[in-house]
């Protein structure tokens, strides 16, 4: 059987506004609201995608934080067959990406998949991208931008895209992980009866992610929020008054 | 460790990618602090001249046939026997579909530092990063070891890092490249059939604002009247309410219009970093902290569909009279 | 008789049917007349694959099981307008369509804007994915305080449950405002639940996702629960109509008013402050949840009538017979796709009606509607100087006159 494990992840919730911790140096996570990174949950829906199409028995990991069993539990719903979250994570401070990826490779040799799927990049990713770093201490090929996936034996065929358009169809031999930049159809909805049915039948393995590091290697001087000095000029009054004002505006540039 | 800043060099079908002259230009800054010289590194198959245009003290060039196309294998093999033989200070990436495989891959492989979203070299020698969707800003150090470091285009126009020809140029010997686990079976080119966006003259762009598929149809309207096209950011396209032809942005094309009219579009990295050569920038936003005000050059904070019926009557009286 | 037909039931036909019989008058539905009443009645009726009639008429066939793939479903505005005409009282919007949704979206079959909807309540609490903190935003602009009961604890009169157009729209926030300041003017004595309220979910039931709407019941339950307060008011009808029928089903029990009523018992002291504001033709739409379901339907006119200057007059469908504005049952999530399948919008054809009888005001009581008919004054040709105004707007202004 096919073994695939995606690694998803809850980020800032961009909708929310975001602080800056009183050492300055960090996101205020206190205030943080987390959500699922949107690659992660295309990386999840094209895992299902795959075993739905030629089956596959597919693993979720996933480092705690708040929300994680909720985003845990949906996945199954969906069609996920193990559900990992990884433990022991400091609340306050975030852990580079290498020695989360040193703590995820060293949990996913042990599945020994196929094939790894994660998000092609996450908003707060500062230490470099995830998938790459476990790649890597793997010994997997890597390939991101990837828009669809199909499995050939102990190849796997996959969509890459570039600028303008192109894409490239790829040929990666297995095991192999890839960085999801959207699923071949778009994740799928699943009710909320079946994310509680999961949370009674469905069982989340916890397992400790051991000591990471949080400091890094590199230091950061100064976390701030942009200026916001060259804002766009604004166009105000009411509607009527702003198309008014918009329509001159073309006339300006010479497109009327 | 020389403190030489070293730039990999990007390109596709035969033309370098603007993202490598930004790499040049951060590459030219750093070194000035660092103290040392501005090495490209260009790899592909008969690709010697793509060095030429681009403001790099020396370049090292790696040719293979198996590098003609991109195999993060490929590359990644080539840069290790680089980075082994000549110990840079730091090494740019671009944060691209071709850097992002390889930077953070190599960084793990070699134990070193990367540091993602570089969008500046600060006045005092600081990488300024820009995350969570360009809301947030860090300044980092490097470290003591190689730095790796992610470029994202903004903070530097590719004009700056233009110039040349390099002085020196190191034929490198490339490494063994057999059994590569990362192949190119073949290209799918974009359908050309539809206008190619990167060269219209007025553009109306919608994005995850516009809500519903029938909406197109009145942005489609707004751009008619214009004389223009309509193109769409990440989520209209993953909709598919638009061919990906009309995709902006990091996965699509990169547009210079004299005009874009951006409709419902908050402007997320991946977005506004391919509508950056534009003339004129008209954003139209519910969110008075949407990002794409900071680089539009007017602004609306309106609801647009309450925006649309009054400006097309307005255009249409404006261009009758 | 109607069970005589079904011998040759494919699984998800017997399944269906059986689940009907649970809810409440649900087997009355093995007595249907197939006179097609429903279907007749339905606003949507036209554009539906299966509508109502034909439903029950599959069902008793044994061959129901191909709805599963059709997305007619989700032209129901579950508007009530079927169960209100059924000379046999199925519950056909509660029982029939409300099951068929939640089964088409169980079977994956979801319209993506009604997706986005569906994620986005149950990610912020409300279906148009804005930030929970800044629920109570709208009481900024106010010159006066308002309480948030769980900040300021003490008991209240009144816990006003706000609701998410009511909270975040910005043409509807206006008419959430207006009440702000009637309630502040007439002493009622009001608390918000502020960021702590979720979207009542009912419409969300109404679209298929009954595991959603209790999750956000319990949510508001549990706030609830930790508050002192005699009733709650709504200016939602959605929201009287969860917390009046559906909460009590959870074991939630709040008295609940809508704010029409709560302002109808201050009538006296209204009374004097309003000014003439007329001549002006007003139109009432009944909302379907405060009119048909709910069977409020004086309450409202009464306060209009106190208005000077004001002539009330009644459209075509008016009371039970009350036009759905198509935000109903989901369809606040589902415009694109309905226009894609009718091409036309049920906002329009209400307005229609208010050109008709000459009105120059359509008078509303629901969140839904003032965004949905002022769009719809844009395109029915006459209706451009009719405007669309909330009670609390009109009774404002004949304050401020």
């Amino acid at each position: 059987m096919t073994e695939i494990v995606v690694i998803a992840r809850l980020v800032p919730d961009l909708v929310e506004e975001l602080e800056i911790a009183p050492s300055g140096k960090a996101l205020d996570r206190s205030w943080l609201r987390l959500i699922i990174n949107e690659f992660d949950n295309h990386a999840i829906e094209q895992a299902i995608i795959i075993k739905e199409r030629s089956g596959a028995k597919v693993t979720v990991i996933s480092p705690d934080a708040e929300g994680v069993e909720d985003m845990l539990y949906s996945s199954a719903a969906k069609g996920a067959d193990r559900l990992i979250k990884l433990t022991g994570l400091d609340e306050e401070k975030k852990p580079t990406n290498k020695s989360l990826a040193q703590s995820l490779a060293g949990l996913i040799k042990e599945i020994n998949p196929d094939l790894i799927l994660t998000g092609v990049q996450a908003n707060d990713d500062l230490t470099g991208d995830l998938g790459p770093q476990v790649a890597d201490l793997l010994d997997m090929p890597y390939v991101g931008y990837i828009s669809g996936v199909s499995l050939e034996g102990s190849t796997a065929k996959a969509l890459k895209e570039y600028p303008g358009g192109l894409l490239a169809e790829m040929e990666i031999s297995l095991p192999a992980a890839l960085g999801i930049q959207a699923s071949e159809e778009p994740p799928r909805y699943v009710a909320i009866s079946k994310v509680r049915q999961m949370m009674s039948t469905a069982n989340i393995e916890e397992i400790s992610a051991g000591e990471l590091d949080t400091e890094g290697e590199f230091t950061i001087e100064r976390m701030y929020l942009p200026e916001a000095a060259e804002k766009a000029e604004m166009l105000e009054g009411s509607e009527e008054e702003i198309a008014a004002q918009l329509t001159s505006v073309l006339e300006d540039l010479g497109l009327l | 460790m020389t403190q030489d800043i070293y730039v990999v060099i990007e390109h596709i079908q035969g033309k370098v990618s603007d993202i490598s002259y930004i790499m040049t230009a951060a590459a030219k800054d750093l070194a000035q602090h660092e103290g040392g010289e501005v090495v490209g590194i260009l790899l592909g198959s008969n690709v010697s001249h793509l060095k030429d245009n681009l403001a790099l003290d020396r370049v090292i060039l790696g040719e293979h046939p198996d590098l003609k196309d991109f195999s993060s294998d490929a590359w990644k093999r080539t840069l290790l026997a680089v980075f082994a033989e000549y110990s840079p200070r730091a090494v740019f990436f671009g944060n691209t579909t071709i850097g992002s495989d390889l930077s953070s891959s190599i960084a793990a492989h070699q134990d070193c530092p990367i540091i993602n979203h570089c969008i500046k070299i600060s006045d005092q020698g600081l990488v300024t990063s820009q995350i969570c969707g360009g809301k947030i800003m860090t300044d980092s150090q490097l470290s003591e070891k190689t730095t790796l470091i992610s470029m994202i285009p903004g903070g530097y126009k590719p004009e700056e890092g233009q110039g040349g020809p390099p002085r020196d140029v190191v034929e490198f010997p490339v490494p063994d490249l057999s059994d590569l686990k990362v192949k190119v079976a073949q290209y799918i080119e974009p359908d050309t059939s539809d206008v190619d966006i990167s060269q219209e003259k007025v553009l109306v762009a919608v994005g995850r604002g516009i809500q519903t598929e029938d909406n197109i149809e009145l942005a489609q309207e707004l751009a008619d009247l214009l004389g223009g096209t309509l193109c769409a950011s990440r989520p209209v396209i993953d909709q598919g309410w638009l061919p990906t032809s009309r995709l902006v942005g990091k996965s699509g094309k990169s547009v210079k219009p004299d005009l874009y009219l951006s409709l419902g579009i908050s402007g997320a990295t991946e977005h506004l970093e391919g509508i950056t050569g534009s003339k004129t920038i008209v954003a139209v936003n519910s969110d008075p902290d949407a990002p794409i005000f900071d680089v539009a050059k007017y602004g609306i904070e309106v609801d647009l569909f309450d925006l649309i019926d009054p400006l097309l009557e307005k255009i249409e009286a404006a261009k009758g009279g | 008789m109607a069970s005589n037909a079904i011998s040759n039931q494919l699984p998800f036909t017997k399944e269906f049917k059986e689940s009907l019989f649970l809810i409440p008058e649900g087997e009355n539905i093995q007595t249907c007349l197939q006179c097609a009443s429903c279907s007749g009645v339905c606003p949507f009726g036209f554009a539906m694959d299966y509508p109502p009639g034909r439903m029950i008429a599959w069902m008793r066939a044994g061959i129901l099981e191909e709805m599963l793939q059709s997305d007619s479903v989700w032209m129901c505005v579950s508007c009530f307008a079927c169960t209100e005409i059924c000379p046999k009282e199925i519950p056909i919007t509660q029982a029939l369509m409300t099951r068929a949704k939640e089964e088409v979206l169980l079977a994956g079959n979801v319209p993506a804007e009604l997706q986005s909807a569906l994620e986005f309540s149950q990610q912020y609490g409300n279906p148009l994915g804005e930030s929970s903190r800044k629920r109570a935003a709208w009481t900024e602009e106010l010159d006066f305080e308002v309480s948030i009961v769980r900040k300021d604890k003490r008991p209240y009169e009144f816990l006003w449950f706000v609701g998410d157009y009511a909270s975040y729209h910005p043409r509807v926030k206006k008419v959430t405002q207006t009440v702000a300041r009637l309630f502040h003017m007439l002493g009622i004595d009001f608390g918000i639940m502020g960021p702590d309220e979720n979207s009542d979910g009912d419409s969300q039931r109404l679209a298929g996702e009954r595991g959603l709407f209790e999750m956000l019941a319990e949510k508001n339950a549990k706030i609830l629960g930790r508050c002192e307060f005699n009733e709650i008011v709504t200016t939602d009808p959605h929201a009287y109509n969860a917390f009046k029928n559906e909460y009590p089903r959870l074991g939630f029990e709040y008295p609940v008013r809508h704010y029409t009523e709560v302002l109808l018992d201050h009538l006296d002291e209204l009374t004097p402050k309003l000014k003439d504001i007329g001549p002006i033709r007003v139109a009432y739409h009944d909302p379907c949840y405060l009119g048909r379901v709910n069977k409020i339907y004086e309450a409202p006119r009464q306060l209009l009538q106190a208005i000077p200057g004001i002539e009330l007059v009644e459209m075509a469908h008016n009371r039970s017979t009350s036009l759905c504005c198509g935000g109903g049952g989901g369809g606040m999530w589902l415009d694109g796709f309905r226009w894609e399948k009718a091409e036309s919008r049920l906002s329009e054809w209400r307005i229609r009606e208010a050109v008709t009888v000459g009105a120059d005001v359509l008078a509303v009581a629901c969140p839904y509607e003032p965004p949905r008919f002022e769009d719809a004054t844009k395109t029915v040709p006459g209706a451009e100087n009719i405007q669309v105004k909330d009670i609390a707007e009109l009774i404002f202004a004949a304050i401020e006159n």
